[in-house]
C-alpha cells in the first residue's frame, strides 16, 4: 500500500490571529505553527494502511516556504517514510496550490492519495477534491473511516443527519476528518530517525488560483450583552426576552 | 443567455430546504447584474414533480437532469452534469449550498473549469461589475473579501446566512439531458446510514444546543437533547473538550476543528468559551450562555446569560419552552 499525504502548515488553533501590514496576510510574529490538525488525521490513517499491509510507504508533500521543512519533519517523526517539500516563496491557496500537488503526484505512483480534509487557516476546504478532479481520479471528501480489501476503498463520510458509506476504485484520493484516525504522537526514537529520513525540496509548481484576496479585516465583535439573572429564577426573563427582544420564539 | 447557476441539493428524491437559500442568493446577483437565475436540480427519474416550489424563490428556469446515475450524489456524474451546462450556458456565477454535497461538487467544477473557488461565503456583491466575496477565514477570527480573475464564479454559501425569501418568478421546468452510466464512475454511494432519530445537523439547524464540560458526563448531554426536542428546530452541539473526551461525536462539534454555524439562536451550556469555540458560533444572531462561572469568556460574547447551576437552569428552560409551544 503506498500513500502519498499532502499536508499544510497552519497557526494553531488557540492562536489569536493578527494582520500583518499588507492587510492580506497574517502577522506571523508570535504565532506558533503546527501540522493542520485535519492532516494529523490523514498521515495516522496513512501509518496505519502500512502497518495493517505489513509494506508499503508513506510519503508526505508540502506546498509552502522553507518553514514547512519543520512541519513535514513533524510527520516523518510521526513514521512517514519521506517527504518532499514543494517550496514557494509567496503563499498561495485553493487551485493554485490544487495544481502543483497535481503537478507532483502525476510523476508518482500510488494508491491513496490522502487530504486532510480542510485545512483550518483559510479553511476552504477544497484542495483534495481539485487534485482528484485535475488527475481524474475518484474521491470521497469528509472521511471518518476508510478499509481497502481486493483492490477498492471503502469510506465512511459524514453528511447532513448521517453517513455515506462509499465505494472506491483504487488509485483514490480521501479527504478525512475527526474518526477513527486518533494521531499518534512522535516518540523519542521517532524524533531521532526522522533526522536520517529523505526530505527533498523542490520549486513548487504553482497554478493559477483564479481568486485574489483582496484584503483581511476584523469581524466586529460581539458586544457583550446582559446577565439576565442568577439561577432558575431567571429563566422566565430570559424567555421573555427571546420572545419579546430578540423574536426568536 | 447569461445568468446565475444555482445548485439546488436534492437527496433521495426530495428537494433539501437549503435549496431556498441558495436560490434567493442567486436572485439577488442575477437582479444586480441584470440577468436570469438558473437552477439546476439532479436525482433519479421523478424529481421533475418536486421542483415546482423554486420559482417561487426566484428561479427563472428550473433544469432538471433525471438519472438513474444521479440517484446518489456522485462526484464525477454530478462534476460532468454540471460543467456541460456552465458550458452551454455562460453563467457568470455558480452557486452552491454550503453543505457536505456542496462543499465536494464545487471545487470539482471550478477545477474542471480553471476557474478560483470559494466556500463559506457570507456575502456575494456585485462591484463594478465584478463579483467580490465576502468569507471568513481562521474559523471566523479573520474576514476577508476575495475577487476572481475568470468567470465562472464558483462558489458555495455559508448555510444559514441567507434567509430564503419568496420573490416569485416563472421557474418554468426543463428537462436537462444526461447521458451518464454509473458503472463509469470510480466511487459510488452504496449506502446511506440516517443517524439516529433524523437528527438536525448542527450546521444547518436553526437553533443549537452546544454542551460542554460544565454537563460532567456524557449521559447528561440528556438535558439538552430535551432542551433541543423542547424547541423543535434544534440540534445539539457539542465543546471540543467533549468530543475529545469522546462524550459525543465530532459531527457535532461546534468550533475551529469542528464545524462552524450561524443560526438563529445558540445555547452555550456549560462551555466556558475557549477562542476556538468562540470562533465557530461567533456569527450566531443571538447567543445565550449558562454556566456557574461569571467570569467565563462566553459571557463577553453572549446576549443574555445565566450564572448558576445548569443542571437547574436547563430543565427548567425546557419546561418553560414545551408550555409556550403548548400555547
Amino acid at each position: 500500500m503506498k500513500s502519498i499525504v499532502c499536508v499544510k502548515r497552519v497557526p494553531d488553533t488557540e492562536t489569536r490571529v493578527r494582520i500583518g501590514a499588507d492587510q492580506a496576510s497574517i502577522d506571523p510574529s508570535g504565532v506558533k505553527f503546527v501540522l493542520n490538525p485535519y492532516d494529523e488525521f490523514a498521515v495516522e490513517a496513512a501509518l496505519r494502511q502500512k502497518e495493517a499491509a505489513g509494506a508499503g510507504e508513506v510519503l508526505v508533500l508540502s506546498v509552502g516556504g522553507t518553514d514547512s521543512a519543520e512541519t513535514l519533519r513533524t510527520t516523518l517523526a510521526m513514521g512517514a517514510d519521506a517527504a518532499v517539500l514543494l517550496k514557494t516563496d509567496t503563499p498561495v491557496e485553493g487551485l493554485a496550490v490544487a495544481a502543483a500537488l497535481a503537478a507532483e503526484l502525476k510523476e508518482r505512483q500510488f494508491d491513496l492519495a490522502l487530504f486532510g480534509m480542510k485545512a483550518v487557516d483559510d479553511d476552504l476546504q477544497a484542495v483534495g477534491g481539485m487534485v482528484a478532479e485535475l488527475l481524474d481520479l475518484p474521491s470521497a471528501t469528509v472521511v471518518t473511516e476508510f478499509s481497502v480489501a481486493h483492490g477498492k476503498v471503502t469510506a465512511r463520510r459524514e453528511v447532513e443527519g448521517g453517513t455515506e458509506v462509499v465505494e472506491l476504485r483504487l488509485p483514490c484520493v480521501l479527504t478525512l476528518t475527526k474518526g477513527a484516525y486518533e494521531p499518534r504522537y512522535a516518540s523519542l526514537k521517532g524524533i531521532m530517525a526522522a533526522k536520517k529520513k529523505p526530505l527533498e525540496e523542490k520549486a513548487a509548481q504553482v497554478g493559477d488560483a483564479g481568486t485574489r484576496l483582496q484584503q483581511l479585516s476584523y469581524p466586529p465583535e460581539r458586544q457583550a450583552g446582559r446577565i439576565v439573572g442568577q439561577g432558575p429564577d431567571a429563566v422566565p426573563e430570559l424567555i421573555r426576552l427571546l420572545r419579546e427582544e430578540a423574536k426568536v420564539f | 443567455m447569461p445568468g446565475i447557476f444555482a445548485f439546488v441539493e436534492a437527496r433521495e428524491g426530495e428537494i433539501r430546504k437549503v435549496a431556498g437559500e441558495t436560490v434567493t442568493a442567486a436572485r439577488g446577483l442575477a437582479d444586480a447584474l441584470g440577468v436570469e437565475v438558473h437552477a439546476v436540480v439532479l436525482g433519479a427519474p421523478g424529481l421533475r414533480e418536486r421542483v415546482g416550489e423554486l420559482g417561487k424563490f426566484g428561479a427563472d428556469a428550473v433544469f432538471v437532469g433525471e438519472s438513474e446515475a444521479l440517484a446518489r450524489y456522485s462526484p464525477e456524474g454530478f462534476t460532468t452534469v454540471v460543467v456541460n451546462f456552465l458550458k452551454e450556458h455562460a453563467c457568470d456565477v455558480a452557486l452552491f449550498p454550503g453543505t457536505a454535497m456542496g462543499k465536494d461538487l464545487g471545487p470539482r467544477v471550478a477545477a474542471r473549469l480553471g476557474v478560483g473557488y470559494v466556500s463559506d461565503c457570507t456575502a456575494l456583491e456585485v462591484v463594478g461589475g465584478s463579483v467580490v466575496a465576502a468569507r471568513p477565514r481562521y474559523a471566523g477570527k479573520i474576514a476577508s473579501r476575495v475577487e476572481f480573475t475568470g468567470t465562472p464564479v464558483v462558489a458555495a454559501m455559508r448555510t444559514n446566512v441567507v434567509t430564503a425569501k419568496e420573490s416569485r418568478r416563472a421557474g418554468e421546468v426543463r428537462q436537462l439531458d444526461v447521458a451518464l452510466n454509473a458503472a463509469d464512475f470510480g466511487a459510488i454511494v452504496r449506502e446511506i446510514q440516517a443517524a439516529a432519530g433524523e437528527k438536525l445537523d448542527v450546521g444547518e439547524a436553526p437553533v443549537v444546543v452546544s454542551g460542554g464540560r460544565g454537563l460532567r458526563e456524557p449521559a447528561n448531554f440528556k438535558l439538552l437533547e430535551d432542551l433541543a426536542a423542547a424547541l423543535g428546530n434544534a440540534a445539539v452541539g457539542a465543546s471540543r473538550a467533549v468530543v475529545d473526551a469522546g462524550w459525543r461525536p465530532h459531527a457535532e462539534q461546534v468550533g475551529q476543528t469542528g464545524k462552524t454555524v450561524s443560526p438563529q439562536l445558540y445555547f452555550a451550556i456549560g462551555i466556558s468559551g475557549a477562542i476556538q469555540h468562540l470562533a465557530g458560533m461567533r456569527t450566531a444572531r443571538y447567543v445565550v450562555a449558562v454556566n456557574k462561572d461569571p467570569e467565563a469568556p462566553i459571557f463577553k460574547v453572549a446576549d443574555y446569560g445565566i450564572v448558576g447551576d445548569l443542571f437547574e437552569i436547563v430543565p427548567r428552560l425546557t419546561e418553560e419552552i414545551r408550555k409556550l409551544r403548548n400555547e
